[in-house]
């Protein structure tokens, strides 16, 4: 067993893991935080995506032991008491949801991109998304909603779904 | 997945210890070698992660070589490549997506030399050299055909040493599901000529192709390919592409990239 400390959306945490156990696994199972999700298990779908030390990562795809003296954020660190994230707000508005499952990692995904690039085009958008797999909307209103969230104009409809999102 | 110990070295000595344990392999971003132990086809008893140790992590000129640590995640490459060699970061970037560019390095991706991996066709595009903690290996000598290379068991890529070149692009045909190449060319022109190396295509894995090597170099322009092309002999044939697809695919991205770098 490895004992580790981390610092999961401001808190500090320690707990005891197998060397198997993903961060995922941690972060739902150990310290019962389910907002992070698991689609596929096979590092495709991004529902899992959280951020350690400021980065994206997979939390299906990183061992729970790599987290030791990181700082982690998940969607549950996103909103402030009853206030939305802005961009949680914005996929409210925009209907960048229908199912939620892809949801968490969508956020998380679109929380790294704007601390990037805070006015991104369309076609940034839908490339930095490559990694998140939606099955319900289209992507057109997540692209939307991110849009939204960066403060630019909302287009009624956005370019046709390109191969990269 | 089985379970296994873990180690966290800081030193690459202390790592090369732990891995002379023939139960033990090296972890970098795990963007690999987790999925592949999720499907029990890799069970190591001793997990050794390389991505705490400082001497190789980063981006470091030395006039006209790029140093680059072999723990380094592909997004870092991305970054703090880009005002020194232009062509190689842009070829990190397209790696995946945002979230597998954190965690991947590579090392991870040369050691694995998967046949449709990125970074293979920069190391051998440049004639890069591979340097382990025993040895410098030329990248013409390092990748052995598919998922082969001419590390030694225990033996750990510590960081690899990039020619600048004049001007480069690479340009990737994307896999739709996988991102990963269905065919990449990378185009590298240096002062003594051009390299050109294709990932993707060949069922022995990365290749120069040396006859538009010999016509860039008189001419680098992508008319100068017009009339070459490679045999479909050798080349892979999947749900995604025939070889004779992918060797036609060979030719486009080569003027591609061609066209991208002037
Ligand atoms: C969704 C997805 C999309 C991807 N798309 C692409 C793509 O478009 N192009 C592309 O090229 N790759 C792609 N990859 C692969 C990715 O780039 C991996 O990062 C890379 O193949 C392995 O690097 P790693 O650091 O994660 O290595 P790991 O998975 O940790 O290890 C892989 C192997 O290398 C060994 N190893 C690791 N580091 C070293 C070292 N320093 N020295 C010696 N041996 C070492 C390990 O023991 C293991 O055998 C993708 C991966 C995923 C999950
Ligand atoms: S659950 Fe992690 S990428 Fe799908
Ligand atoms: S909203 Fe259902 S998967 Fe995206």
């Amino acid at each position: 067993m490895e004992s580790l400390s981390l610092t999961v959306n401001g808190k500090p945490v320690s707990a005891e893991v197998e060397g198997r156990t993903l961060l995922v696994q941690l972060l739902r199972e150990t310290l019962g935080m389910t907002g992070t999700h698991v689609g596929c298990d096979t590092s495709q779908c991004g529902a899992c995506l959280v951020h350690v030390n400021g980065d994206v990562v997979k939390a299906c795809t990183m061992f729970a032991f790599e987290a030791d003296g990181a700082e982690v954020t998940t969607i549950e660190g996103m909103a402030d008491g009853d206030d939305l994230h802005p961009i949680q707000e914005a996929f409210r508005t925009h209907h960048g949801l229908q199912c939620g499952f892809c949801t968490p990692g969508m956020i998380m995904s679109a929380a790294a991109l704007l601390k990037e690039n805070p006015k991104p085009t369309e076609a940034e958008i839908r490339h930095h998304l490559e990694g998140n797999i939606c099955r319900c909307t289209g992507y057109h209103n997540i692209v939307r909603a991110i849009l939204a969230a960066s403060g630019q104009p909302v287009p009624e409809r956005t370019a046709t779904a390109t191969a990269d999102a | 997945m089985y379970d296994f110990n873990v180690a966290r070295p800081g030193s690459i000595d202390e790592a090369v210890k732990l891995l002379s344990d023939e139960d033990a392999q090296a972890l970098g971003g795990g963007q690999t070698l987790i999925p592949t132990m999720k499907q029990r086809l890799a069970a190591p008893e001793l997990l050794v992660s390389l991505t705490n140790i400082p001497e190789m992590q980063g981006v470091c000129r030395d006039g006209d070589t790029l140093s680059i640590g072999g723990a380094t995640p592909h997004a870092v490459v991305a970054r703090d490549a880009a005002a020194h060699f232009p062509g190689l970061a842009a070829l990190a970037g397209q790696i995946g997506d945002p979230a597998v560019r954190n965690r991947g390095t590579l090392g991870g991706s040369l050691a694995n030399n998967d046949p449709s991996a990125c970074y293979p066709a920069a190391a051998l595009g440049t004639g890069a050299t591979i340097v382990t903690n025993t040895r410098r290996i030329a990248s013409e000598d390092f990748f052995q055909g598919m998922f082969d290379t001419a590390l030694d068991e225990g033996e750990i890529i510590v960081s690899v040493d990039f020619p600048i070149a004049e001007v480069s692009a690479y340009a990737k045909f994307a896999q739709p599901a996988s991102r990963f190449a269905l065919v990449g060319a990378f185009v590298a022109r240096y002062a003594d000529g051009v390299r050109v190396a294709i990932t993707g295509a060949s069922e022995t894995g990365v290749f120069r192709w040396t006859e538009a090597e010999e016509a860039l170099s008189q001419d680098f322009s992508h008319e100068a390919l017009d009339g070459l092309s490679v045999d479909s002999d050798g080349m892979i044939g999947d749900i995604h592409g025939a070889p004779t697809y992918r060797a036609h695919l060979v030719s486009v991205m080569t003027r591609r990239a061609v066209a991208a770098a002037i």
